[in-house]
């Protein structure tokens, strides 16, 4: 039994991510947005959707938040939850929501995320041990992690800086394109990123995700709910997830991550190889874990994910397109929203939405969702059938 | 002398002596009987067997630089008294720690052999950080 062919997206809804936060707004005011825009995008009613995965906003956390929100939206699920894998939630809502169709349990699940950037000052963590062992030392937020896992594949691989600005670069090409990208008005080059503010050794300030507010949603159907559903249906062929640390501290290893048992998972469900996929929407909250997703994913050799990056145009008309909407460099971070903006910009792309930036012919998918330090690791491959 | 604003360790059960080591200027870890490995941080059973047959301690503090960062501009404002280097120091003994490397920033090469220190921030506290050694 495998989550093949069982389920497919069949409408999304997306919001063009601000770096403000108006006070007029709440998480569950943008959320009522999406669903309502996701129903009308599938072609379906309010009440064909008997699932609902949600993602828990920063901004207004809550208890018991599925049912809260649930209530808001009036929706009336046979399945509700929040997912908390980080930024791996999105990909991960994804096949959960399979799941529950293939058992049966639901016909169409909505995945929801959308946040305000009100964050302002990183909070501290309370996961005690994080609390315990890692804050003390000044290791809050995310960026230090990241930056640590760069300087060490730097100092194994030989990676370079400029290696890695290609990502950030090429990237912006595809969100010229895209008028929902936060930062889609003017063209990067290398030494751009190179010139701007060192953050945390090695990483600069354009190699490093916005936080935005913002949000987007994708409804997962049935087969029978699918072949009456607006769009062409984009099914969900393989799917993986895997974790192995939480502080990157304590991982196996700096360098290489656990998207390799995930993207394996997935491509052995699928049963595609992986030089048939057509786009690669790799979770980018920096430029780093782009070269790190190319490598355990399988496009280029462990340690090559440099090369591989300067190699290619990752741009949407380039020979290996990679985050088609810009990336979440690019499109910007509107909290669990950047991870799904991958997951979103892989359904628009084989439905044949991709409009300006349309990757031709455009048939599988490759996803990546992203959670932590490279801690939780979810991957899905995406197909729309001829 | 100022207040010191940065965020303390709370020690659990678990780790209280981990904590109370450091205060003595001691590093001690966790060593589990059953499969024989160092543990950091310290844990109920051991991570990698599951024994609860785990005995504190005294390592060497020597290890090396894993990997590190700069954190010129830091996410919390209770860091923000200037550029940091924040380390991965993999002990001799073989775990791996996060911890504040005090050294030149010209210094800084990963591999680089490191000693620990220990830094008493506050009369109850005290940080166990290393330098080159």
């Amino acid at each position: 039994m495998s989550l093949k062919n069982q389920a497919a997206a069949i409408g999304f809804a997306e919001l063009k991510p601000s770096k403000d936060a108006p006070p007029d707004i709440t998480p569950l005011s943008l959320m009522a947005r999406l669903t309502a825009e996701a129903i009308a995008d599938a072609g379906l009613e309010k009440s064909d959707i008997d699932g609902f995965l949600v993602g828990m906003p920063s901004a207004e956390p809550g208890f018991i938040y599925p049912a809260s929100a649930a209530e808001v939206l009036g929706l009336n699920p046979r399945m509700l939850n929040v997912v908390d894998i980080g930024g791996a939630s999105p990909a991960g809502m994804i096949w959960r929501a399979a799941a529950a169709i293939q058992s049966g349990m639901c016909s169409a699940v909505i995945c929801l995320v959308a946040d305000l950037n009100r964050a302002g000052d990183q909070r501290v963590p309370v996961i005690s041990v994080q609390r315990e062992f890692e804050s003390p030392y000044g290791n809050i937020g995310a960026n230090c992690g990241y930056a640590m896992i760069a300087h060490r594949h730097m100092y194994e691989y030989g990676t370079t800086p400029q290696q890695m600005a290609k990502v950030a670069v090429d990237q912006r090409k595809n969100a010229l394109k895209n008028q929902l990208a936060a930062f889609g008005d003017k063209p990067l080059t290398i030494d751009d990123v190179l010139n701007s503010r060192m953050i945390v050794d090695p990483l600069h300030l354009y190699e490093i995700v916005s936080p935005c507010s913002g949000g987007s949603a994708v409804i997962i159907a049935s087969p029978e709910v699918a072949k009456r559903a607006k769009n062409p249906p984009v099914w969900l062929l393989g799917a993986g997830e895997y974790s192995n640390h939480a502080s990157i501290t304590y991982a196996p290893s700096l360098t290489e991550s656990p998207i390799k048992p995930a993207a394996d998972a997935a491509f052995k469900m699928a049963g595609v190889d992986r030089k048939n996929i057509d786009l690669v929407c790799p979770y980018d909250c920096y430029t780093i874990t782009v070269l790190v997703t190319f490598e355990d994913a399988g496009f280029c050799k462990k340690g090559q994910g440099g090369p591989f990056a300067a190699e290619h145009d990752l741009s949407y008309a380039g020979d290996f397109p990679c985050n088609t909407h810009g990336g979440q460099l690019s499109f910007g971070q509107p909290g669990l929203g950047g991870g799904m903006s991958h997951v979103v910009e892989g359904v628009r792309q084989l439905m044949g939405r991709g409009e300006g930036r349309q990757v031709k012919d455009a048939a599988l998918a490759y996803v990546n969702g992203n959670g932590g330090i490279m801690s939780e690791q979810v991957s899905l491959i995406l197909e729309r059938r001829s | 002398m100022s207040e010191y604003i940065k965020p303390l360790p709370k020690p659990s059960p678990t780790s209280r002596p981990y904590w109370e080591a450091a205060k003595r200027h001691e590093l001690q870890l966790q060593h589990c009987g059953a499969c024989g490995g160092f543990i950091y941080y310290p844990r109920p059973r051991c991570p990698n067997c599951m024994s609860d047959n785990l005995k504190w301690e005294r390592v060497s503090g020597r290890g090396k630089l894993y990997s590190y960062t700069i954190v010129r501009r830091a996410s919390t404002r209770s860091f923000a008294d200037g550029p940091y280097v924040l380390a991965i120091v993999e002990l001799d003994e073989g775990p791996h720690m996060t911890t504040n490397l005090i050294a030149p920033q010209e210094q800084l090469k990963i591999g680089m052999p490191v000693a620990v220190f220990f830094d008493d921030v506050t009369p109850e506290h005290t940080l166990v950080k290393f330098k080159p050694a």
